[in-house]
């Protein structure tokens, strides 16, 4: 990275709540799924995106790709905003915007086959293709995933979930897409095959040069893919650094909480660490904790932090952070996480 | 050492329309009092059907031979009657997702009091008050308000340790936990883990830990047995397992297991995926994906043998593991 990175996407001031039924008859609720959502993704990186269930971290991705239209605030695509966008223009850029799910067989329509599903999006967002070239291209795509030819009138259900999942990052790179978001593509399969589609994620990026956003609850595996990490908690993002600064310098005590949860697969690490585990489980969304989110469960939370929301701030290096007593904090033992 | 289950070739096999598939074959284990045992496999490797079989679980179609000793007495073949005195009383299991192990119309309270009365003659009353006092000890807040509860008022990790304290209720002498906290998140998680160490301390009950996740193993498990294609192909200390490992298996998992601390370095997993049990290729079942294979493994399986150290594996290949690429 010597010249300075393009930004592919700028979020700014992103929100989105869903409204949810109350308990019988009484009114209707407000969620507040995700909100001051500010970031950029920058060509050609792996943005890691993490947090427990409930954070955010899927609405936000299908925000990003105008799955769901966020309630304020902008999606800028190399500086066009897609929320703005008319239907017609937002489906010819769909082409560039793609995504892979976490289950693999329910994420492929059963009474289709292998060649129909990759060539699906074709069809619709490349009609000048004709049926050989579009045959073609599939089977270029399929060979690039480690599918072999033969497999193209199979269906679904005679595959495995590793062979389930690399059909469904055919799909999504037969349009020769820019960006592909990739919603805990590896959470269902087995440890062996999880190994597998990772590696080859990393090839294809690579071989494509595409732009990934990544998101998932495991810390290992966001770790081992991506370049930068977003940390969303109850909505909002708590921080954001490259992969490095944040294992080995985390500045939020949540960044840090979670770190020190994940579990190592090295019994003397494992046994050397003293894990500050997180008291209680996230709140609730609907009626979420005064000032800092966080500060319910945070080990460092002063009465001050239920007064006052911290800003998300830029600190050096341009990482972000949004507690308001990150300076006074020390960065744990490397031991402790497990360096 | 005071063991208290001893599994000897225990076999599970399963009818099918026009076949039979054996999914736990010659599984020989024991089990000693106040340690965790990780039982570590892929899907298929058949670690949750042992488990099931021993507690008299599984599907109508599956049949155990062999033989799982909990004291004097064989738990395979017993009668429904018998086991049922037994079971949650004696050894108890809980799974990877509550919801499905708890009953949704029943308050919490109803359904651990119930284990009192049933299994230690407990009068309504007292065990209601006991079961509210097990409830604290597994870390729920407010335990007096939570026990009134239904399961759906509550989160994920809150049923997860009612479950706990409800197989802890008569404390058994063993706990068998089938991928406990998979569903969970990684903070609550840690919580649990850091729960079932102090529950084997303080009690002195036995675990096993049946898990993919090796990481899991690292933190909590004194041994391992690793799994696949329906046999044991490694037993041994967890510390000597992770650090070296002697089955190209057990090496392979721990190289395609991400490490939180480090990045960039390619993963170097196994090839291939795990086999059908259908369809066990021939010799030994890990040698199509094994890059120590040689003629020997194509033919005939190997058996668990003692390696020394209190050490088991079934591999024929005798050469250093480490430094070489699986694959």
């Amino acid at each position: 990275m010597n010249q300075s990175p393009t930004n592919l996407i700028e979020i700014r001031d992103l929100k989105k709540t869903f409204s949810i039924a109350g308990v019988l008859f009484s009114r209707r609720l407000t969620l507040t799924a995700l909100s001051d959502i500010n970031f950029t993704v920058r060509q050609g990186e792996t943005l890691g995106i993490v947090g427990e269930s409930g954070c955010g971290k899927s609405t936000l991705g299908r925000c990003i790709l105008q799955l769901l239209s966020p309630d304020e605030g902008q999606v800028l695509w190399l500086g066009q905003d897609l929320t703005r966008l008319p239907a017609e223009a937002m489906r010819k850029r769909r082409a560039d915007l793609q995504i892979i799910f976490q289950d693999p067989l329910a994420s492929l329509n059963p009474r289709m086959t292998v060649g129909d599903i990759i060539a699906d999006p074709l069809r619709t967002l490349r009609p000048e293709l004709n049926g050989a070239q579009r045959r073609e291209r599939v089977l270029r795509i399929m060979e690039a995933v480690g599918l072999l030819p033969e497999m193209i009138n199979r269906y679904p259900h005679e595959f495995s979930g590793g062979q389930a999942q690399r059909i469904g990052i055919a799909r999504a790179l037969v349009t020769e897409p820019k960006l592909i978001v990739c919603d805990e593509p590896v959470s269902a399969l087995d440890v062996s095959i999880q190994a597998q589609i990772l590696n080859l994620l990393a090839e294809l990026k690579d071989e494509f040069g595409l732009t990934l956003i990544f998101i998932s609850h495991n810390l290992s595996v966001v770790r081992h893919v991506s370049d930068r990490i977003l940390v969303l908690y109850l909505g909002r993002i708590v921080e954001l650094a490259t992969g490095d600064e944040i294992y080995e310098a985390p500045r939020h005590p949540y960044t840090r909480a979670l770190l020190t949860a994940v579990p190592v697969p090295d019994p003397k690490l494992a046994r050397l660490r003293n894990i500050d585990a997180l008291k209680g489980e996230i709140p609730s969304p609907i009626n979420p904790p005064s000032g800092c989110t966080f500060r319910t469960r945070c080990r460092f939370a002063k009465p001050y932090c239920a007064e006052k929301r911290p800003v998300l701030e830029t600190i050096e290096n341009g990482r972000l952070v949004a507690c308001h007593r990150w300076r006074e904090i020390e960065v744990p033992e490397e031991a402790v996480l497990g360096a | 050492m005071n063991t208290v289950l001893d599994v000897k070739d225990l076999s599970v096999t399963f009818a099918l329309r026009h076949s039979e598939v054996r999914a736990v074959n010659d599984l020989n284990f024991t089990l000693e009092a106040g340690e965790t045992l990780a039982v570590v496999g892929e899907s298929g490797s058949g670690k949750s059907q042992a488990f099931l079989s021993i507690m008299g679980l599984l599907a109508r179609n599956g049949r155990t031979s062999g033989q799982a000793l909990l004291g004097e007495v064989n738990l395979v073949g017993m009668a429904p009657a018998a086991l049922d005195r037994i079971r949650g009383k004696d050894i108890a299991m809980i799974f990877q997702d509550p919801m499905t192990s708890l009953n949704p119309s029943l308050k919490i309270k109803t359904q651990l009091a119930e284990v009192l009365v049933k299994h230690r003659g407990f009068e309504r009353g007292k065990a209601v008050h006991e079961a509210i006092a097990m409830l604290e000890r597994v870390g729920i807040p407010e335990p007096a308000k939570r026990a009134n509860a239904f399961p759906h008022e509550l989160s994920g990790g809150m049923r997860q340790r009612v479950m706990i304290a409800m197989a802890l209720l008569c404390q058994p002498k063993i706990l068998i936990a089938d991928e406990p906290t998979t569903a969970l998140d990684v903070t609550v998680q840690a919580q649990m883990l850091d729960l079932f160490k102090t529950l084997t301390d303080d009690f002195g009950t036995a675990l096993v830990l049946i898990t993919h996740d090796l990481g899991v193993v690292a933190g909590v498990a004194d041994r391992m047995m690793v799994m696949y294609g329906g046999r044991a192909v490694e037993k041994g200390r967890t510390d000597d397992l992770f650090y070296d490992p002697r089955h190209p298996y057990t090496l392979g998992l721990l190289h395609s297991t991400p490490h939180v601390a480090h990045r960039a370095r390619r993963l170097d997993p196994i090839q291939g995926m795990p086999p059908s049990l259908e369809n066990l290729p021939k010799g030994c079942s890990f040698h199509p994906r094994c890059a120590f294979c040689f003629d020997r493994c194509l033919e005939e399986r190997p058996a668990l043998t003692p390696i020394g150290d209190g050490r088991e594996k079934a591999c024929f290949y005798e050469g250093p593991l480490a430094g070489r690429k699986v694959a």
